[in-house]
């Protein structure tokens, strides 16, 4: 089988430079706690600009790469459509919308912060995002396949900025090359 | 508080994390920490909180995080700055490796690189939570929020903006 053609075959349709904006755009609005299932629903199934092997493609290439996963799956989608223009459009329909409403909102709080109530229903807000947080490294733990060498990286790259204090820098410098070298001998 | 002279200072930080981002933005809270509260002094850990909770009560990617962080320490160019140099390093090699990718779709190094740096960005995030929850938690309520919000979160596909209203409601009435 050509994956290729097969590819080609199950696209739908191509979005122009404008659609990737716009289709950016709403995802990122619609999604509230995680863009990345919404982005599959809309992108994968209602419109059918890619399908579902080439957005695992590119989402765990997003994934491996760094910054923002669902940033890099913009990117590198606008640009197979439409070259740099769709990459830029798909990127700016990203952040534009959200960054407008989560600035919107964080002016809302610094104008209303000093009251009691805000004050009240934000840290607990700050303390159920905090256990989001928590939670999400533990699942990532969890669901990791554990073998001496995941392990020891995972608790070395912890203690290290929670305990230590190191910055990041240091961190990944020290700890990344090792972690690379460990899992090619691995793969070999 | 504001002083928008300070956008290139918290753009050059930006620009400095994007290519470190293994995990996305969420991994990079502790060096953000590090840098705008223990070195520079921007913020209080309260107020740090609060920006983590009101990026993660609003649609949109992680990354809006960064946002609000440059426009507490620089206002608007703050805001804009620091999102450009989160995203603009990270976006480029984006860029690159996907074309890579689409000449060469199964590279030995892709392999190597996503099962080494795995662990490495797990460790990350939980490093992550670990200084969020210094600077959130502060009483025996703040800890039960966060407890619930952990094993909700953990136990089924539960909206994690309804657990983000729900501590909101708690936090008033509790408050």
């Amino acid at each position: 089988m050509c994956p290729v053609l097969e590819n080609v075959m199950s696209v739908r349709s191509v979005p122009t430079v404008v659609q990737l904006f716009t289709g950016f755009s709403t995802v990122a609005l619609s999604g509230f706690g995680g863009v990345l299932p919404i982005t599959r629903r809309t992108l994968v199934e209602k419109r059918g600009w890619l399908d579902e092997a080439e957005f695992v493609e590119l989402l765990s290439l997003g994934q491996l790469l760094p910054g923002p996963n669902i940033v890099n799956l913009a990117v590198m989608l606008g640009d197979r459509r439409r070259g740099l223009p769709g990459a830029l459009a798909a990127v700016a329909g990203l952040l534009t919308g959200p960054l407008i409403v989560v600035l919107s909102l964080a002016t809302l709080h610094q104008r209303y912060g000093h009251l009691p109530v805000v004050q009240h229903a934000i840290s607990g807000m700050a303390a159920a995002a905090c256990g989001l947080l928590v939670a999400m490294g533990l699942k990532m733990a969890w669901l990791h396949p554990k073998n001496p060498r995941t392990v020891a990286v995972a608790l070395l790259a912890m203690a290290a900025i929670a305990g230590l204090g190191w910055p990041l820098l240091k961190v990944l410098l020290i700890a990344g090359p090792m972690a690379l070298l460990w899992a090619a001998r691995e793969e070999r | 508080m504001h002083d928008e002279s300070l956008w290139p200072e918290i753009a050059w930080l930006c620009l400095m994390i994007s290519l470190m981002a293994i995990g996305g933005a969420n991994a990079m809270v502790p060096e953000i920490h590090r840098y705008v509260i223990e070195q520079r002094g921007w913020m209080r850990g309260d107020e740090f909180a609060a920006l983590f909770a009101i990026a993660q009560a609003s649609p949109g990617p992680n990354v809006l995080f960064i946002t609000l962080i440059g426009w507490k320490v620089a206002g608007w160019p703050g805001a804009v700055a620091s999102t450009v140099a989160m995203c603009g390093p990270s976006s480029t090699l984006a860029l690159l490796a996907g074309r890579a990718m689409a000449r060469n779709p199964q590279a030995r190094w892709r392999r190597v690189i996503k099962s080494g740096l795995a662990p490495l960005t797990i460790g990350l995030i939980l490093a992550a939570g670990w200084v969020l929850t210094r600077n959130t938690v502060h009483s025996w309520a703040d800890a039960a929020l966060c407890a619930v919000a952990v094993v909700a979160s953990l136990h089924g596909r539960i909206n994690p903006v309804w657990l983000i209203g729900l501590g909101a409601a708690a936090g008033v009435i509790g408050g």
